[in-house]
């Protein structure tokens, strides 16, 4: 009787074993699923704040970029600003959402119009800044600190080529890792790299126009 | 005791059960052209360093030891390999451009001057792989000159 017991015991715990060790695999892909889920959240939020930008251009000036706000540097260079803002303002979830949100209009930037050097450096700079992006919505402060200074040199490499509509700053902070520069549409120094720690340390380099 | 004696042999089936599980094993015999080692000219001792401390988990051939076979420390570790070639992979290092050879480069030289890789737990076995002071300064200067010739 007792023996009976043991081998149905036995062949349970078995049993149950192998079934946590599929739903480890099943946890895995869910997790998959999970990622694509809020990429495509993210994705739609972003078409969402896109409409808007090109709302704006409307109102502006009509240039055909404005047509969809998708696939235009100023796309890019919007979220590149919205995540330095909340570098800016210490805020680790935001920049979290951000990076995300930068990484998903960085591949969709639409580099056909431009000559084939131009398109294989613009490739190049969207892979490694998708890179730093995604880094940044998965990491601490500090990392998405160091992630930004790169970033921010692989903007400004777009922007020699894409040009942009709108006068920007390159700003550069001295004490950041041996000196370090980002971009800004306003010439105030607020400082992405420390934050409230020391806002206003840095100084405008150069007008890119 | 005669549930101690069940539960002990519920749990022993279960481990010879989970080794019978297939894994994915990171091994390859052929190195490719792009590996880091071939592309560049790296002194023996920082080569051996590299193998030990880092290929494992950032090449497309991982040096197991037996426990590494050994389930459940297998699915854990395959995880992390995974992570870690998708990272970075030294065996495919030539295969970027420069731009992101130098992203790849300051990482390198920041998560070694952090001591945040190699990870805790992988040293936690792998005494060898641990960066000693030495050796970080030695590894970090040769990445800083390779990411300054680029």
């Amino acid at each position: 009787m007792s023996k009976l017991k043991l081998v149905i015991g036995v062949v349970a715990i078995a049993f149950v074993t192998l079934t946590a060790a599929s739903c480890k695999d099943a946890k895995t892909e869910k997790n998959n699923s999970t990622d694509h889920h809020s990429e495509m959240n993210a994705n739609g939020d972003h078409s969402k704040m896109n409409h808007d930008n090109s709302d704006g251009h409307h109102d502006g000036e009509k240039k055909e970029m404005a047509m969809s706000g998708d696939g235009n540097p100023q796309a890019v260079l919007n979220d590149y600003f919205n995540l330095k803002d909340a570098l800016v303002g210490d805020d680790n979830a935001k920049a979290k959402e951000l990076g995300a949100i930068l990484a998903t209009s960085l591949g969709k930037l639409d580099i056909s119009k431009y000559t084939g050097a131009q398109q294989s450096d613009l490739r190049d700079i969207v892979e490694d800044a998708v890179e730093h992006a995604e880094h940044i919505s998965e990491s601490d402060i500090a990392h998405q600190r160091e992630h930004f200074k790169i970033l921010s040199k692989d903007m400004t490499d777009m922007v020699a080529i894409t040009g942009t509509e709108n006068t920007l700053y390159q700003q550069f902070c001295p004490m950041y890792d041996g000196g370090s520069a980002w971009l800004s549409m306003s010439e105030d120094i607020k400082n992405p790299y420390y934050g409230s720690k020391m806002l206003t340390c840095g100084k405008v380099q150069k007008e890119i126009n | 005791m005669k549930a101690v004696k069940i539960i002990a042999i519920v749990l022993l089936v279960a481990f010879v059960v989970i080794q019978f599980i297939p894994v994915d094993r990171n091994q390859s015999d052929s190195v490719p052209k792009t590996d880091f080692m071939l592309v560049n000219d790296v002194p023996s001792d920082i080569k051996d360093k590299l193998r030990v401390s880092c290929y494992d988990c950032h090449s497309n051939n991982t040096q197991y030891p037996w426990y590494n076979k050994v389930q459940p420390v297998a699915w854990f570790l395959e995880g992390h390999i995974k992570e870690g070639k998708s990272e970075l992979n030294f065996n495919e290092w030539d295969a970027l451009s420069n731009r992101r050879k130098a992203s790849k480069l300051r990482s390198i030289i920041k998560q070694i001057e952090s001591g945040e890789m190699p990870l805790a737990s992988y040293t936690l076995i792998h005494k060898d792989a641990i960066f000693s002071e030495e050796e970080t300064k030695q590894v970090v200067k040769y990445m800083e000159n390779l990411k300054d010739s680029l």
